[in-house]
């Protein structure tokens, strides 16, 4: 048994998620409201229109609350890496170095220059020249996220690195491969689009809500048009990049896919669950079924895994166990070849220190034959490697069924809105108003399923999470929690506040 | 030449003069950034490493020693 206290881990743990949700909340605002300001005053500029300029500038003083608010949240979860997370912080700050490094340089940058133009430079610059640093703003904090998921996407799919034994650290070999990991492209790609999607679905909210209170009705029906295609357009657009992001998934961590989809035993030409309702008591290698109920697409989830009708999809079980047949090695084997390197480690290190260099050579070249396993040392069943199945099967659904729904809701509004009967379609308003919420529930639920679906992963295959914490007591992490817990629903309650308090001002009060 | 810089000054100064909703945000920002920075990271979110060890040979030996803890 390996002796971390689970309680550490899991306050740790719980932390971490925590402060990552909280922090999620501001962000896709953020990515996709600065386009749609962008567009607004986009607009503006070509008609000349005055009533263009008062949207955008009403919408562009909601995106600087959100984004004042949001601003240095996850700073936090800098600080977390520090205090909670050492062993890991320091495994992988090679990596993290270069691409949360360009991250903060460009933020800064950015948003000492075309952010001041964007809100301080209203008859001060040139129409165009402000327009242009709306775009640049729009623009760079889509690229900003870039580097953030970067690092996230290194920790699903460790590439471009080598494990240096001596200083217990990954070490970048190739920048480009970390950049251009497979993983970290879907993630940027899914993510940047969610975010549109959110921040359409915010201005819809918005909308009706003047809608229905019948005030700012122009305003309101304008700001729909531009928010419904570009919200219509992204909404399709993460159809593509979901169904590429779980391509990635299934092909470099397939126990994460076999648990979204509550997949026990692989099989060819496997079926996608539409709905199901999952057996939260099934466990891997028993006989219980997987689902009290279940309705399957056949063959597509083969399709969508290997972009090949009636090719195998590997089920927890065979992951756990392996299947010879299917040539997967199971995770009681990696296990065992992950112990090995573990001891090879171990053995480098008390070589060292004894400055028996012969010895040390010895125990680093068996370490490398068995290092790619070495996380797997760490695990003390094979089932621990398999994640929650029941909170991944169900934030996977829930995010796919309400991602689904939102061309339909843009689509609807786009249509009437243009028709000119919008306002006459009032039970149609109410499904408008709640939009944002169900993009804020879709947003969650898309990071539960990719992050509660890596573990026990930290790092895939290398680290688990239980390894990765810093070996501190739990009532400090409790501690801790509470502090954090405390001052961010107030730092929320008061974005509410001010959200709420300027959108019932109305465009007048910018 | 000497303008430009005048120009930038007045720029901002002008920016933060005239905002509304913005001496609000502020206000918000710098008391975040205050209890972020002043209360959680010095007395709660110490870094581990860098309060414990003198040297990154120190770090590396004692993450080494972490994760290497666990070999019977």
């Amino acid at each position: 048994m390996i002796d971390v206290d689970p309680s550490l881990v899991n306050w740790s743990r719980a932390m971490f998620a925590f402060t990552a949700m909280y922090h999620w909340i501001f962000v896709p605002l953020t990515l996709g409201l600065s386009f749609l300001c962008a567009f607004y005053e986009t607009i503006y500029l070509k008609t000349g229109n005055e009533q263009w300029k008062t949207i955008t500038k009403f919408w562009m003083t909601l995106f600087g609350i959100n984004f004042a608010i949001g601003v240095a949240t996850g700073i936090i979860l800098e600080f977390e890496f520090g205090t909670n997370w050492s062993n890991y912080s320091w495994m992988v700050g090679d990596i993290f170095g270069a691409p949360l490094a360009i991250e903060g340089i460009f933020a800064f940058f950015m948003e000492a220059s075309f952010f001041a133009v964007m809100f301080f430079g209203w008859n001060r610059v040139s129409k165009g020249f402000h327009c242009f640093s709306t775009w640049m703003v729009a623009v760079g904090s889509n690229l900003s996220a870039v580097w953030i998921l970067v690092a996230n996407g290194w920790m699903q799919n460790p590439v471009g690195m080598a494990f240096n034994p001596e200083k217990a650290r990954f070490e970048m070999e190739s920048f480009a491969e970390v950049v251009f990991n497979p993983i970290a492209v879907s993630k940027f790609t899914h993510t940047s689009s969610s975010g549109f999607v959110m921040a359409s679905a915010f201005v819809l909210t918005v909308s009706c809500w003047y809608l229905l209170k019948r005030r700012h009705i122009e305003m309101a029906k304008k700001s729909i048009v531009v928010a419904c295609v570009f919200g219509f357009v992204a909404s399709c657009f993460v159809g593509f990049t979901g169904d590429e992001a779980a391509y990635e998934v299934a092909q470099k961590q397939p126990m994460k896919l076999a648990a979204m989809e509550g997949l026990y035993k692989g099989e060819r030409g496997a079926g996608l669950v539409a709905m199901g309702i999952v057996n939260d008591v099934k466990s891997p290698g028993d006989v219980q079924d997987p689902f009290f109920f279940e309705v399957k697409i056949p063959q597509l989830l083969s399709l969508l895994a290997n972009r090949e009708f009636g090719s195998f999809v590997p089920g927890i079980d065979d992951l756990v166990w392996g299947n010879e047949e299917e040539n997967i090695m199971g995770v009681n084997t990696m296990m065992e070849k992950g112990r090995y390197a573990l001891t090879d480690l171990a053995a480098f290190k008390e070589a060292k220190k004894a400055g028996n260099e012969q010895a040390a050579e010895a125990a680093l070249a068996r370490f490398n034959e068995n290092q790619e396993y070495m996380g797997y040392g760490y695990l003390d069943t094979p089932e621990e490697a398999v994640p929650p199945v029941f909170i991944v099967f169900n934030s996977f659904h829930l995010m796919a069924v309400l991602g689904s729904l939102f061309p339909v809701i843009f689509g609807a509004f786009l249509f009437f809105t243009v028709k000119g009967q919008i306002t006459e379609k009032r039970w149609l308003l109410p499904i408008g108003l709640s939009t944002a919420l169900l993009g804020l529930f879709a947003q969650q639920a898309g990071w539960v399923t990719a992050e509660v679906g890596r573990q026990p992963w930290a790092i895939q295959g290398l680290m688990p999470v239980k390894i990765a914490t810093t070996n501190l007591s739990t009532t400090a992490v409790q501690v801790t929690f509470a502090m954090f817990a405390v001052v961010f629903t107030l730092l929320l309650v008061a974005e509410i506040f001010i959200m709420l308090k300027q959108i019932s001002i109305g465009p007048e009060g910018h | 030449m000497i303008e430009a810089p005048a120009k930038i000054f007045s720029f901002y100064r002008d920016g933060f003069r005239n905002m509304t909703v913005g001496k609000t945000l502020w206000k918000i920002i710098f008391i975040k950034l205050l209890v972020m920075f002043a209360v959680l990271k010095l007395f709660f979110f110490p870094n581990y490493l860098k309060q414990n060890f003198d040297t990154d040979a120190q770090r590396g030996a004692h993450v080494l020693e972490q994760i290497t803890r666990h070999v019977n």
